[in-house]
């Protein structure tokens, strides 16, 4: 009974924690399987809480009897009564310090098991592959020309689940989006899976959560929840080649892409851009965030990336490009209008 | 005593701050300039008779074993692999032996990958940015043990069987700015 109640009373201290928007929080689950993981953890909480105030109490007790003068030794008892106590004392000790870290382990067990298991069908499948430091997301398709190819921003439908595969391209990366599931690591070479539900339409924050190199920290990601209908709009959007620039400028930012750089590492589909490097730009100004969700994708944010990303990040993988300033306000212009 | 364990402690101390630099990483420091790669000469004409020697540009990227290893992911990525493989050759010139068509100094190197060659290397200029394209020349020279030990890449990024394009044993160039080639 008060390992249910554990949760109700934590409840009200994730509360006075609110999730403000870029951070993230295991207090605040949004998916059944993050609900299991926050319930054991209030769970350990709570012993471990009642073990620090024994403690805290024991210490107190000793420090108020002790009243030992340091000049005079401590007298040593020997008696068979005294060290059958000791005995039974230091045993019994050791038999709940045991016994509680058992439970923990029964616990957590429990939970990797309801938190893991796969019980829904007819899921939407989502390759998710960690690069130094990005995350490619790939809406995989047995047509060809229906895969959708994006970047640090995972869309799914509320209430649908969702199976995630996962690779790396590198380094061993770790998926962990306290809001959705557990970590997983992304190893380079093998794939594993792992599925979610999201039940609440939001936007939960994400983080690389094993060490990748010199840009882990900023290795963010988000899961986008949104409505059924909301997400097949997004995805239809997605589907299409990136559309043709209608302004004057916008048509010289595109050559400007097209013949520096850029095109060595970004792919816009429809255009001569091709290359796998870095991230997909075809639909950029749709995303929220730039740079692995450190940037805000707006106008100002975008140049400084462009003209010194080793400022911003350094050690990350794109190089500075010193563009001429109507040349970089051109590009911005088109890639501003990636819808 | 305590003096000579002092002055060995700090002996010590030097070299492993001296060691250390291989690992420096340069983040955000100007490349070599440019301007001085047109100096470095790939024909052994010259106008009158005594050519003027010009000391060739040193490229301070072949000091670090991170900008070498950058070069090695850049070659990668630039699909170098595509024609010259893992220096082996294929469609281009194999890239692991001691013969230099255009020059083995860092400044041809990085000239051929800027400015392209005839029969088939594409130039790369204002599509990589320099200190790339020293990255990649570091490297590039690194497959045929010109590069000191310490600051080539150990292993290959590929699961290989065979022992990687680095410990090929220093190949003399040959060719223009080397010694001429002995027939066999």
């Amino acid at each position: 009974m008060t390992l249910l109640t554990s949760g109700v009373s934590g409840r009200l201290l994730a509360q006075a924690m609110p999730l403000e928007p870029g951070r993230h929080l295991i207090l605040h689950p949004g998916t059944p399987q993050s609900s299991h993981i926050e319930w054991l953890y209030w769970v350990i909480f709570w012993i471990t809480f009642a073990v620090f105030l024994l403690m805290i109490l024991g210490f107190t007790r000793a420090g108020a009897r002790a009243h030992v003068d340091a000049i005079e030794p401590l007298p040593v008892t020997k008696s068979e009564e005294a060290d059958r106590k000791a005995t039974w004392a230091v045993g019994s000790a050791v038999a709940v310090t045991v016994i509680t870290l058992f439970v923990v382990l029964v616990l957590s067990v429990v939970t990797g098991k309801r938190a893991g298991g796969l019980t829904s069908k007819n899921p939407i499948t989502i390759q998710i592959i960690g690069h130094q430091w990005w995350w490619e997301i790939v809406y995989p398709n047995p047509q060809a020309d229906q895969t959708v190819t994006t970047a640090n921003e995972i869309h799914v439908p509320v209430g649908t689940p969702v199976v995630i595969l996962t690779n790396s391209a590198d380094v061993i990366h770790s998926f962990w989006a306290p809001s959705i599931n557990g970590k997983r690591d992304l190893l380079p070479g093998y794939s594993s899976a792992f599925w979610f539900k999201v039940d609440e339409p939001g936007i939960y924050r994400g983080q690389c959560a094993e060490f990748c190199g010199l840009q882990h920290a900023h290795m963010g990601f988000s899961v986008i929840a949104e409505p059924v209908d909301q997400f097949q709009a997004w995805e239809q959007q997605q589907l299409k080649p990136a559309p043709d620039p209608t302004t004057p400028e916008a048509t010289r930012g595109r050559a400007v892409f097209l013949t520096h750089a850029c095109l060595m590492c970004h792919t816009i589909r429809g255009t001569d851009a091709g290359s796998r490097v870095g991230p997909d730009l075809t639909h950029l100004a749709s995303r929220n965030m730039i740079a692995a969700e450190t940037l805000p994708n707006s106008t100002g944010a975008l140049a400084g990336w462009i003209l010194d990303p080793q400022r911003i990040k350094p050690g990350v993988r794109m190089s500075p490009n010193p563009l001429a300033p109507d040349d970089l306000q051109a590009l911005i212009a088109y890639l501003r209008s990636l819808q | 005593m305590l003096r000579k364990i002092k002055f060995v402690l700090l002996a010590a101390t030097l070299i492993f701050l001296v060691s250390c630099k291989r690992e420096d990483r340069i983040l955000r420091q100007p490349p070599p300039s440019d301007e001085t790669f047109n100096t470095v000469q790939i024909s052994g004409l010259n106008p009158g008779a005594n050519p003027i020697p010009t000391p060739p540009p040193s490229n301070m990227y072949e000091e670090s074993a991170y900008a070498v290893s950058e070069g090695q992911k850049l070659y990668e990525q630039y699909n170098c692999v595509g024609c010259h493989a893992h220096g082996g050759g294929g469609i281009g010139p194999p890239l692991m032996d001691n013969n230099w068509i255009y020059g083995s100094e860092p400044g041809n190197v990085f000239a051929t990958i800027l400015q392209g060659r005839p029969n088939g290397m594409p130039s790369f200029r204002n599509r990589i940015p320099e200190y790339q394209a020293w990255e990649l020349a570091a490297y590039v020279r690194s497959m045929s043990g010109l590069l000191p030990k310490g600051v080539s890449p150990s292993r290959s990024d590929e699961m290989n069987v065979k022992p990687s394009e680095f410990q090929t044993p220093k190949q003399p160039p040959t060719g223009i700015t080397g010694q001429p080639e002995q027939p066999k």
